[in-house]
């Protein structure tokens, strides 16, 4: 029978040992995620705004998110600042900042597609029933804007979460780099620990946004 | 004459350059039904979201119950709840329910009581035949249904003046005449209303003033509706009414 090299996984306490490095890589997310919905709600408000200038330098941290790889923020957030500013980041913290550099960005960018998505008539019917502005946004145009943005943002989690692989590039030992670690101290013992070890990996990711995403789908049909 | 509860005087409507509504002036007074025709893009809508302030208008005056309506104003939104408006879109909360719907603007705006806000929503959902409908959702409703709902939320803020603007025109046909017998009963329970329509015989039956609009101007006026849609004084409105005639 062909050796997948799941053995290592049932050594010593390999097994544990991965599920604090996804732990790790699901904390990260979530704080970040929690965050990047804080600041991306008046981010999106903002990129609504009527005044061109707000658009235009929203517009811009965007773009400027969508291009920069997230592995070179990381190092620049982690690195740099140690040398340039004198800071003491440590390596999950300037995880988190990347990350809520990114995601407040696409969290803005959701919350103004979900606020302009809602038809103008929503907006004229809550005016015509005498509704000023703020009564109107705080029970007609938010709850339907929340109702279109939970399941976008859940996207945007499962995306976090699989983004943090990158993490370990800075020296954190998530998921990823407990694999490694393991795999390179069975190098000897077990030579196809490689791909036994990546591909549970593999299902642990899968296993964490898989229900994440039917959720959104779920919410999505619901709310439709 | 008094009990004027609208008065639009020369009002001048433009978008961008272009001339909508052109020195129009009006009169509505309490208890009075003002039916307005005319062809597709004369500028029925204009007026009525004119009328609610949806729209910024570039001269003349509107009043209503003697105070201006401007949408620049502070008072704006205290002058709205004095007017009901029905679109013809489908226009509902879709993630409240038909009772919330009624009640939402009564208890947030009005402040008033939520028993009392309910009490009375459900006795108007009662006279629309919808009282069993108030916990269901508007996506769970029919086209007809849920404009009942729509007049039913706005009655339900009590208003000096009701607009409709083509409120069938989205429906399929055999629901048309379940909503215009709301508004039949509506007019002859005596409520002010101004309403846009393509559906003539209705418009017969409900009018007390017709208003035919053309271009953007009064081009007639007649208060013997019956008279004027047998034998309209004008060429143009003729030539419009035919086009509802089949021979
Ligand atoms: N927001 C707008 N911007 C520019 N033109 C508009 C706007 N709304 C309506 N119009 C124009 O005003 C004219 C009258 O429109 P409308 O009042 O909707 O007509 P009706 O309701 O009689 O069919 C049309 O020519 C239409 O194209
Ligand atoms: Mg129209």
């Amino acid at each position: 029978m062909t050796n997948l090299g799941l053995d290592v996984l049932f050594k010593g306490s390999n097994f544990l040992r991965l599920l604090g490095g996804l732990w790790v890589a699901v904390r990260i997310s979530l704080v970040s995620v929690a965050i990047s919905i804080a600041l991306g709600i008046p981010a999106g408000i903002l990129m609504t705004s009527k005044k061109k200038g707000i658009r235009v330098i929203f517009r811009i941290y965007l773009e400027i998110v969508r291009i920069m790889p997230q592995m070179v923020l990381l190092f620049i957030v982690y690195f740099g600042t140690t040398r340039v500013f004198g800071w003491d980041l440590s390596a999950e913290a300037s995880a988190i900042i990347v990350f809520v550099f990114w995601g407040c960005a696409e969290m803005g960018d959701l919350v103004r597609g979900a606020l302009i998505s809602i038809p103008k008539i929503q907006y004229e019917s809550a005016a015509a029933l005498g509704m000023d502005q703020m009564t109107s946004f705080r029970y007609v145009i938010l709850p339907q804007t929340i109702r279109r943005l939970i399941p976008l943002s859940i996207n945007l989690i499962t995306r976090m979460i699989k983004t943090t692989s990158l993490v370990m590039m800075i020296g954190i030992v998530e998921v990823l780099k407990v694999g490694q670690q393991i795999i390179e101290a069975n190098r000897k013992a077990s030579p196809n620990a490689a791909f036994g070890v990546f591909a549970v990996v593999l299902l642990m990711y899968f296993l964490i946004c898989w229900p994440v995403s039917r959720l959104a789908v779920y919410l999505e049909k619901r709310w439709a | 004459m008094g009990n004027e509860v609208l008065r639009i005087e020369h009002l001048h409507k433009e978008f961008e350059g272009n001339v909508i509504l052109e020195d129009i002036s009006l009169t509505v007074r309490k208890g009075e039904v003002i039916v307005v025709i005319g062809p597709s893009g004369c500028g029925k809508s204009t007026l009525l979201r004119c009328v609610n302030a949806l729209e910024d208008i570039q001269g003349g005056k509107i009043l209503l119950d003697d105070e201006p309506v401007d949408p620049s104003s502070k008072a704006i939104s205290r002058m709205r709840q004095k007017i009901g408006m029905v679109f013809q879109s489908y226009d509902l909360f879709p993630h409240k329910t038909i009772l919330q719907n009624v009640t939402l603007a009564p208890e947030k705006v009005q402040k008033r009581k939520k028993a009392e806000a309910e009490r009375e929503a459900l006795e108007l959902l009662e006279r629309v035949n919808l009282a069993d409908r108030g916990n269901d959702y508007p996506r769970q409703l029919s086209g007809g249904q849920k404009q009942r709902v729509a007049i039913v939320r706005a009655l339900c803020m009590h208003p000096d003046i009701l607009l409709l603007d083509e409120i069938t025109a989205a429906l399929d046909p055999e629901m048309v005449h379940e909503v215009l017998e709301v508004v039949v009963s509506l007019a002859r329970s005596g409520s002010t209303m101004l309403i846009v329509t393509h559906e003539m015989g209705f418009a017969k039956a409900v009018a007390d003033r017709v208003i035919f609009l053309d271009e953007g101007r009064i081009v007639e006026e007649s208060s013997a509706p019956r008279d004027f849609f047998a034998m309209p004084g004008t060429e143009r409105a003729r030539a419009f009414l035919k086009t509802f005639d089949y021979e």
